[in-house]
């Protein structure tokens, strides 16, 4: 196969970059207290930021060359259903509680492994996730959000 | 007192029930989620933490000791029954207990990689226990150069010296290390790169990155993978016992499995799959039955599973003793230690040594309870093996947000669990190795405190940095293992490099 040029290594190059500018920015309004040592607190995030920016033009020789290992095939849908169920149970978390919110993270993850029957995965992930919140909040007393339906079975929470 | 004596006390202080009691629970948690498919010692450990957030501290690590532990073994009977092994350091066991466990001798493989595993976890555990008084006497000489230089030395060679590509793992340390960066600066007190976000002003949260690139990163990679390949669970038929011939072809490489992978784990070069290739390679040379290897040699089994052991008992030494994490799983630990207030190194050994030798003695405890653990009971955890992959994944982000909800249960550490996730996934397509970034966050910091330390006593005068002896010669391994690498890779030779390269521990 002939070299020819990565794109998806040049966002990643662009990407450094970037994270190497916002490095730059912020720690060019630090206060640079360096005492005796002439090291202040902008010294360290502005060397790590000059070697992503290095990094960065590595990445795009790199990319210009084809270095980058050829990418496994990836299948969208079910990367997209997980990360949809991480951000259901992130913004249900607080109003619907730990089982709720939880169990449809779990039925999602699920469905991204080809268990695609909602309506049976929904149920069975909220009473696992509730006996999970059981074990955890009542007898390892870790703090995890209730909400309606543990209210409804341990009054105090 | 000597190393003996303090290890009799902390053999006193492990044997109370509830101690006895703790390290039960953690080594058959740390065997039960190590033996899941697709889950190695790292995220074991990560996933377990909160387990332990409402313990007392001596309870709590030692509970963590036995997860270690039980994690490896866990992670060995995943590679001899399945044909994919879920984690790098397992896939020398792979190659030939597979092979094993496919002609019907799945049991002896399995014995000899408990019994290899429990003897390289007592023999490393005493020269662990032994050797760190030594290394704490010299520690204490070390000055804040010394450590920085130490740190960079775990930094190069966790990063750049193995693995296919010395571009991808300096990215994935310097994310890391950018990371580290974000919250308030120890010294001066002043926010950085927290843009006026109250939740990053304590920093990142190594546990969560971690939890999020191990599992919600690998689950994202699982999912999107086109072809699914189906896992195929090898039975395991017959006796788990060996024969007179299995034990006379086992015992020598159990012990030179030992004695390679410990140093290797010990040194700050990270990694316990370089300790199981090196003793595949020796067994190869030694054996007297050289046509068997490839097709399930007992010696390629037991001699890579002593020394995976070994190192993971190994890399407990820089931990313990400096401080020093040197692998994704021991990065993990500090933070475990660090939830206590607890800061490894010379100085824990001081103030606090019923504590440390309690956990070294609960080491000795858990590695035998793993072994009576592990052989008859093996049948029950092969049936773990067979959990379906919807279940199991949606089980392991299950546990995963659980890990991060009961840390801090707020949408915005979730946020953060989300984000490193999809920064993981990315990071796996692309070929990136996950350790640099874990272990540049919990060491970034660190090392700059060091850094400025060194430097604030010298003045700003940055020779300082070479003038310590010490110092002078860790950096000069450190530049070696940065350019080395780099040369034998311009010149083709990369292959041995990529293969052992290691995606976690």
């Amino acid at each position: 196969m002939p070299r020819r040029r990565d794109t998806a290594a040049l966002v990643i190059a662009a990407g450094l970059a970037l994270v190497a500018g916002v490095m730059l920015w912020d720690s060019a309004r630090l206060a640079d207290l360096g005492g005796y040592s002439g090291v202040g607190p902008a010294s360290v995030p502005r060397v790590v930021a000059y070697c992503l920016l290095g990094l960065a033009v590595w990445t795009v020789v790199a990319a210009l060359k084809g270095d980058f290992p050829a990418r496994p095939q990836q299948n969208v849908p079910p990367v997209l259903w997980i990360i949809a169920g991480l951000a259901a149970q992130l913004v249900l978390l607080h109003v619907a509680g730990f089982s709720i919110a939880t169990g449809i993270l779990f039925a999602f993850t699920a469905r991204a492994f080809g268990k695609t029957n909602l309506a049976k995965t929904l149920p069975i992930g909220i009473v696992f996730a509730f006996v999970v919140w059981m074990v955890f909040s009542q007898l390892l007393m870790l703090h995890l959000p209730p909400g309606p339906l543990e209210h409804l079975i341990f009054r105090q929470g | 007192m000597g190393a003996f004596d303090f290890l009799l006390q902390g053999l006193a202080t492990a044997a109370e029930p509830m101690m006895l009691l703790y390290a039960l629970i953690g080594v058959t948690l740390g065997t039960a989620v190590g033996v899941l498919p697709g889950i190695g010692p790292a995220l074991t450990v990560a996933l377990l933490l909160p387990v332990t957030y409402r313990l007392d501290a001596a309870g709590s690590l030692i509970m963590f000791a036995g997860i270690y532990y039980g994690g490896m073994y866990g992670g060995s009977t995943t590679s001899i029954l399945l044909n994919t092994p879920g984690e790098s350091a397992s896939i020398i066991t792979a190659l030939e207990g597979n092979k094993m466990a496919r002609k019907g001798r799945g049991g002896p493989a399995l014995a000899t990689a408990a019994i290899g595993s429990f003897i390289a976890g007592l023999i490393a555990t005493l020269l662990l226990a032994f050797l760190a008084p030594s290394i704490v006497k010299v520690a204490l000489v070390f000055g804040p150069r010394e450590y920085f230089a130490l740190m960079v030395l775990a930094f190069v060679t966790v990063s750049a010296a193995f693995g296919d590509s010395a571009l991808r793992g300096l990215t994935s340390l310097f994310l890391g290390l950018a990371l580290a960066c974000v919250g308030i600066d120890q010294l001066t007190g002043q926010a950085r790169l927290s843009f006026g976000v109250p939740e990053l002003l304590d920093g990142i949260e190594v546990t969560t990155m971690a939890v999020a690139m191990f599992a919600v990163g690998e689950a994202l990679f699982i999912a999107g993978q086109r072809n699914h390949q189906e896992d195929e669970v090898t039975a395991v038929k017959g006796s788990v016992w060996m024969s007179r011939r299995d034990w006379a072809r086992s015992w020598k490489p159990w012990l030179r499995g030992t004695f390679i992978g410990f140093p290797i784990g010990a040194m700050p070069a990270g990694g316990a799959e370089i300790g199981t290739f090196l003793s595949y390679a020796t067994e190869k040379k030694l054996t007297k039955h050289p046509e068997e290897f490839g097709n399930g040699a007992i010696e390629g089994v037991a001699g890579p599973e002593a020394a995976n052991n070994a190192s993971a008992a190994g890399t407990l030494v820089p931990l313990l003793t400096l401080g020093l994490p040197t692998s994704a799983t021991a990065a993990i630990m500090l933070a475990g230690f660090q939830q206590f207030g607890l800061q490894p190194g010379p100085l824990l050994f001081a103030t606090n040594p019923t504590l440390v030798w309690g956990l070294i003695a609960s080491l000795l405890i858990a590695n035998a309870m793993l072994l009576v653990l592990n052989l008859p009971m093996i049948g029950l955890w092969v049936k773990l093996l067979t959990v379906p992959k919807p279940w199991l994944y949606a089980g392991i982000l299950l546990f995963a947000t659980l890990g991060t909800i009961g840390a801090n249960p707020s949408s915005f550490e979730l946020g953060m669990l989300l984000g490193f996730g999809v920064l993981g996934y990315v990071m796996r397509l692309f070929g990136y190795p996950i350790a640099p970034i874990v272990v540049g966050l919990i060491l970034g910091p660190m090392a700059e405190q060091q850094l400025r330390r060194a430097l604030a006593i010298s003045q700003g005068d940055w020779t300082t940095l070479v003038h310590s002896p010490i110092a002078a010669v860790l950096l000069g391994i450190a530049a070696l293992a940065l350019i080395v690498p780099l040369i034998l890779r311009a010149r083709g030779k990369g292959q041995v490099l990529s293969q052992l390269a290691g995606d976690e521990d």
